[in-house]
């Protein structure tokens, strides 16, 4: 059972900048919580010759060498872009601190 | 400011031990990005150079670059560390708009080398400074805040990101922290950087030029009463891009942690911004909460596990270290130790080797790069590579003295024609009519006039008081404004007066 506490939920939708009321704390702390507790059966079954790993398949070392490939043009890049300027992204302001 | 200004480095130390560390930024000087195809090239238009890897559009994929790999383990193998045999990319999550994706690709509990080291001479004394790790990751966009007073990020109105740079292969050398530098502090870290930015240089993985952003440095203080065996909460100091900015930003942080611990305070952990202008540092993000990256292993990389071989490769063909090459360079240009540890802790090796390289005797870059052109740097407050002057420039001023068509006198005005943008030294001289008086008939009459002006300055040199010459020399000098040679003067009136002089 790993417990996901009201709190470790909240910090996380801090950190995502998700909006999460009181009612739906509740309700993703318990569905979370079986999320993580099903996964947690992996530890069951893995002993000390079993490595953790983050692949399914043991590859290393996929690489490719240094060269050009294309770019996409400036047009397209800002295309999606919710508003741009001077070629540039634009974005809110990103502290709420005085100069 | 006034303050700050009255307490010196030595007065801090008298009570406080300095201890340091530095996190160094450098961009590889790689053809394309760390992860996709496009270029890395500094200048270009605003998001010119990005794709859908960079931009991390949806379904992108990543894909190392191998020459990247190959320029940090030569980085580590040069800096005297580990170079791991298994290593993960980490996933460094984020919430600010310096990279599309939301996160960064950069390595965290698994650094590609560890454990290194850099020897630095500071003042003919040789100090360690121990490399914690060298981890590679891409770096981020570039935005312009607008709106504020300061262009800084406080106080802006909305900012606009290009993501040009996103995705350039960044390597980050982190030291240990350095302690028992006492007063010298701030030197061995501007020594240290200065040092890494040769190795790098020597290397060639990076331009490493500060001044563009290809190294920047965050720089950590923390000040301990004299003898406490606890070390100080220490401050990072960010945005400090230039070597001379290394040194002032750890003199002014020991001077204003000094004086809150003097008052009784505390120093507060946070990052703090170095300001150019002022030579001093302002707190930063001090309201955002510590951060929580949430560091995963990169699920769209697989590790990477350099090949024992292609390491010692790597290592049988590292260029010689900055030390080895200074000690052949420093035989050849004739400089004593001291010479030497200015000149490459004021980065001015170059010029000076190039100044030789183009013609000067060494004895002759000695005197103008220690000389004239170190104390006009100090008097502007600069470094001697942002002197307007080049090497080749102080090279073609020797020239023009040992040719005998300017004396020391006029050459001084020659440097201050050319660093006055005025062109190359011989323009300088034409233009300004600095040239030695070499007309034989205006020399000689002048010399003529000196005499027949001065009978009893004559009547003593005659007399055997020959330090009477310096009249007739002045004379001679005010009549040619100057450019006349002083010896070939000198010598023109011992043969009309018939005397040893």
């Amino acid at each position: 059972m790993t417990a996901l506490s009201r709190d470790d939920v909240a910090h996380l939708a801090h950190l995502a900048r998700l909006a999460v009321t009181d009612e739906e704390l509740d309700l993703f702390a318990g569905q979370l919580d079986v999320i993580l507790s099903s996964v947690a059966h992996v530890a069951d079954v893995a002993a000390d010759d079993i490595p953790p790993t983050t692949h399914a398949v043991p590859l290393t070392n996929i690489t490719r060498p240094d060269a050009l490939g294309p770019c996409l043009h400036p047009d397209e890049v800002l295309a999606a872009a919710p508003a741009a300027q001077g070629g540039r992204f634009r974005v809110p302001r990103i502290l709420n601190e005085p100069a | 400011m006034t303050t700050t200004s009255e307490i010196t480095v030595d007065d801090v130390t008298a009570r406080y031990d300095p201890v340091i560390g530095l996190e160094t930024h450098v961009e590889l000087g790689t053809m394309s990005k760390m992860f996709c195809g496009c270029p890395t090239e500094f200048g270009a238009e605003p998001n010119t150079q990005t794709c859908p890897v960079c931009l991390g559009l949806p379904g992108a994929l990543p894909v190392v670059n191998v020459k990247a790999i190959e320029y940090t383990i030569r980085i580590g193998l040069a800096l005297n560390a580990t170079i791991a045999t298994w290593c993960r990319f980490a996933r460094k999550n984020y919430f600010y708009p310096d990279m599309p994706k939301d996160f960064q690709i950069s390595q965290y509990d698994e650094p590609l080398c560890t454990d290194g080291y850099l020897d630095v001479m500071v003042d003919s004394e040789q100090f360690r400074v121990e490399i914690e790790r060298v981890h590679l990751e891409e770096d981020t966009g570039k935005s312009l805040h607008v709106g504020g007073a300061t262009g800084r990020i406080q106080g802006a109105d909305h900012s606009l990101v290009d993501y040009n740079r996103a995705g350039i292969p960044l390597v980050e050398i982190v030291t240990k922290p350095i302690a028992g530098t006492g007063s010298l502090a701030p030197v061995v870290a501007r020594a240290y950087v200065t040092e890494l930015r040769e190795l790098l240089r020597g290397l060639d993985v990076s331009d490493v030029r500060m001044e563009q952003g290809s190294m920047r440095c965050d720089v950590n203080t923390s000040l301990a009463p004299k003898g406490a065996a606890a070390w100080g909460t220490r401050t990072e100091t960010k945005n400090v891009n230039s070597l001379r900015s290394v040194e002032r930003a750890v003199r002014s942080e020991m001077i204003r942690q000094s004086q809150v611990l003097d008052e009784g305070g505390r120093i507060v952990q946070e990052t703090r911004h170095f300001h150019e202008d002022t030579s001093s540092t302002t707190s930063g993000r001090s309201k955002e909460e510590a951060t929580d990256y949430r560091y995963f292993p990169e699920p769209d990389l697989v590790p990477v596990a350099p090949d024992p071989a292609w390491v010692e490769e790597l290592r049988a063909a590292l260029p010689d270290s900055p030390s080895v090459k200074r000690g052949r360079r420093q035989a050849e240009l004739g400089l004593s130790d001291d010479e030497m540890s200015w000149l490459v802790n004021t980065g001015a090796l170059q010029l000076f080797a190039e100044t030789v390289a183009a013609g000067a005797s060494a004895a002759d870059a000695r005197k103008w790069w220690l000389g004239d052109l170190a104390r006009r740097a100090n008097a502007e407050d600069v470094e001697l590579a942002e002197l307007a002057i080049t090497p080749a420039q102080v090279a073609g001023l020797a020239r023009l003295v040992a040719d005998g068509k300017v004396n020391d006198r006029l050459a001084r005005q020659v440097l201050d024609g050319v660093l006055a943008g005025e062109g190359e030294p011989e323009a300088v001289v034409a233009s300004r009519g600095l040239a030695v008086v070499s007309d034989t008939g205006a020399l000689d009459s002048a010399v003529d006039n000196a005499i027949a002006d001065n009978p009893e300055v004559v009547a003593k040199i005659r007399s055997g008081k020959v330090a009477a010459v310096g009249v007739l020399l002045g004379s001679v000098m005010k009549a040619t404004r100057g450019q006349a040679d002083a010896a070939s003067v000198k010598a023109m009136i011992a043969q009309r007066l018939g005397v040893e002089l």
